[in-house]
């Protein structure tokens, strides 16, 4: 038995592994909604799935929580194998999108409901639901029902309910996305602060890509149950590593070019009729032929249409936006026919100009066309 | 807003329309009601002159009494299992997946197209086969059968709309199964269990057909005491129980707004 247990026990890999996920897959009736997924969330970490609607964010949430049964694949928390432990033993905190605070009991009741089960004695039990709820600043509000509260308030009960139990990993699914946008940045930052407090390794879940980018200490981007991606904010800005995360995080300018040479530290590409010569962050590029070059709107300048190397368009649609302007561009060799970048609102142009966009000869990636997927 | 007056016309005619339909479900008892105020000894309407005499009367048959009594122990310990029953069923059928489920729903259901004349025929040739007494337990299990499917519907309908995340949170909370079953599922499904129970209580207390086969003298409900009754004499004293029988459905239904919003418990809310 031991030695079987130690042979699947995950091994050391120097760094803390809070939850580690080992090939955990998922089908629904025959229908896949996770590939077999590797992943491993540091101790302490903020971690964030991020991806499409139905790409697997909550499954895959539901199968660390124990709501789910992996269909192969092994799970572990805090290097304990937890692949068959029910959940009410996986000591796992967790906030839903809709709260999910249980309408027949107070607040207080709400948040001592994990100690309750636990048998906790009676005066600690009052103790830590007031600090829990004094780090959520609700202390008045112990004596309320979940009714008589706001959006917020509520998803801050569901917080100190989940934080109250000292949780080796708190998992959030969508928790901000029923608030409206100042309560959500202002949420968000109170949850970011708790959590470095607290030093609590977390998975949260969003399909919004500016709160992952600003929250995270790491981001895995999904589609179709698979994880696409994983990466510092910056890494998945910067860097994006296929086609797919280009386009979902951030904006993504992105061209139908034809690889014709590619040198270790350069490419040789024909964009239309223009010619360019680019070195990329990858360490590997597509083989030459049809390919799609990506680049990010702050990396494009505006130059004179006839420069040598810089691809003609012309302005169809300028937009205010107070300190810029966003300046959409038609461009017959995007491969959306558009192109968009931002400009200081003083030299925003009027459509119909000709203009010609220059690319910066570090920085762009390049992919292979078929990647193309939402 | 002011309103136009359309508005005022749509309200009026609006208005009318609730009333006359109120009117019209209220119009049997409103008859019964004034009938049961006949001094004369032959039902006839309306009375010529009046009196409560039938309303003693009711009050002092020893019949009617022994099967209130017996009507409402039927109901009490009727609904009572039937709902006990009824959730297990709704329950295992909302939660688990097993071989035959359609078929064992259909059965469940069957009371539902079965005659109730069919059902108490057919528990009475059984019970004399296996010669069980005809006791109160015999009428029970009659109306257990009969108002089964009630309950299995209404609870059913309750899981079904049920926030299944509650129970998440209470487990990742660290509660066992058992106990997310009874701090939380039961408590919120409390008006639907209650509801279940209220219907299949006055669906009980009203039952004659079936209860016709299987009760005798000493087991008889309250209907099958008016049937008798009305087959011997034709004065109001029918129509004044009838009256009087009111109450105690009424008293089920205020009984349950004490401790729950009817509307809830009824999902007119
Ligand atoms: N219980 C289920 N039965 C059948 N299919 C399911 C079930 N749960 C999820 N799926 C399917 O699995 C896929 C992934 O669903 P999941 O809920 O994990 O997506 P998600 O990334 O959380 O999406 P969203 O952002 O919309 O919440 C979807 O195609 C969904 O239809
Ligand atoms: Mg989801």
């Amino acid at each position: 038995m031991l030695t079987e247990i130690s042979a699947i026990a995950p091994q050391d890999t120097g760094e803390d592994t809070a939850v580690q996920i080992d090939g955990v897959s998922k089908s629904f009736s025959g229908t896949v909604a996770l590939e077999p997924i590797r992943l491993k969330v540091r101790r302490g970490e903020f971690l964030t799935l991020l991806g499409p609607s139905g790409c697997g964010k909550t499954t895959l949430l539901n199968l660390i929580a124990g709501f789910l049964e992996a269909d192969e694949g092994e799970l572990f928390i805090d290097h304990d194998l937890v692949t068959q432990v029910p959940p009410h033993q996986r000591k796992i905190g967790i906030v839903f999108q809709n709260y999910a605070l249980f309408p027949h009991m107070s607040v207080a009741q709400n948040v001592a409901y994990g100690l309750r089960t636990r048998r906790v004695p009676k005066a600690e039990t009052a103790e830590r639901v007031r600090e829990a709820l004094a780090l959520v600043k609700l202390e008045d509000f112990a004596d309320r029902r979940p009714r008589q509260l706001s959006g917020g308030q509520q998803q801050r009960v569901a917080l100190a309910r989940a934080l109250v139990i000292r949780p080796r990993v708190l998992l959030l699914d969508e928790p901000f996305s029923a608030l409206d946008r100042n309560l959500r940045s202002a949420m968000q930052v109170e949850l970011r602060e708790i959590q470095s407090r607290l030093g609590l390794t977390t998975v949260f879940v969003t399909h919004d890509q500016s709160e992952a980018l600003s929250m995270s200490d790491r981001i895995a981007v999904m589609s179709r149950g698979r994880i696409r991606q994983i990466g510092t904010p910056s890494q998945i800005y910067d860097r994006p590593e296929n086609h797919f995360v280009s386009t979902f995080v951030g904006d993504a300018n992105l061209f139908a070019a034809t690889l014709l040479e590619k040198t270790d530290a350069t490419a040789s590409l024909d964009i239309g009729t223009t010619r360019l010569s680019l070195a990329t962050f990858q360490e590997e590029l597509p083989e030459p032929g049809p390919v799609t070059l990506f680049v990010r709107p702050e990396q494009c300048s505006l130059t004179d249409p006839d420069q040598p190397g810089a691809i003609a368009a012309t302005v169809a649609l300028s937009v205010y936006q107070g300190s810029y302007a966003e300046l959409h561009l038609d461009c017959s060799v995007a491969e959306n026919g558009r192109v968009m970048l931002r400009v200081p609102a003083s030299e925003a142009m009027e459509p119909g100009t000709d203009v010609g966009i220059a690319l910066p000869e570090r920085g762009p990636a390049i992919y292979t066309t078929t990647e193309r997927e939402t | 807003m002011r309103k136009s007056v359309l508005d005022h016309l749509l309200d009026w005619s609006g208005r009318i329309v609730l009333i006359s339909i109120l009117g019209f479900v209220l119009l049997p008892f409103v008859v019964v009601a004034i009938a049961s105020l006949n001094d004369g000894a032959i039902l006839s309407f309306p009375p010529k002159s009046w009196s409560l005499r039938w309303y003693a009367n009711a009050f002092e048959y020893r019949d009617f009494g022994a099967g209130l009594v017996n009507s409402l122990r039927i109901a009490a310990v009727g609904a009572t299992i039937a709902l006990i029953a009824g959730a297990g069923f709704a329950y295992v059928f909302n939660r688990y997946d097993f071989m035959f489920k359609g078929l064992l729903n259909t059965v469940l259901m069957s009371p539902l197209i079965i005659p109730n004349f069919t059902i108490g025929l057919g528990l009475l040739i059984l019970s004399t086969a296996a010669s069980l007494p005809r006791s109160i337990w015999l009428v029970i299990a009659v109306h257990v059968v009969i108002v089964l499917p009630f309950v299995v519907r209404s609870v059913y309908v309750s899981l079904k709309n049920f926030e299944r995340r509650y129970e998440q949170a209470a487990e990742s909370l660290g509660g066992t199964p058992l106990h997310v079953l009874l701090t939380i599922t039961l408590p919120l499904l409390l008006p639907g269990l209650i509801s279940g129970a209220l219907f299949a209580a006055i669906l009980s207390f009203n039952e004659f057909t079936a209860s016709l086969y299987v009760v005798n003298q000493r087991t008889q409900t309250l209907p099958v005491a008016m049937y008798n009754y009305v087959r011997e004499y034709a004065d109001p004293t029918l129509a004044a129980l009838s009256v009087i029988y009111v109450a105690p459905v009424a008293a089920m239904l205020l009984l349950v707004h004490k401790f729950f919003r009817l509307e809830k418990v009824l999902n007119v809310d």
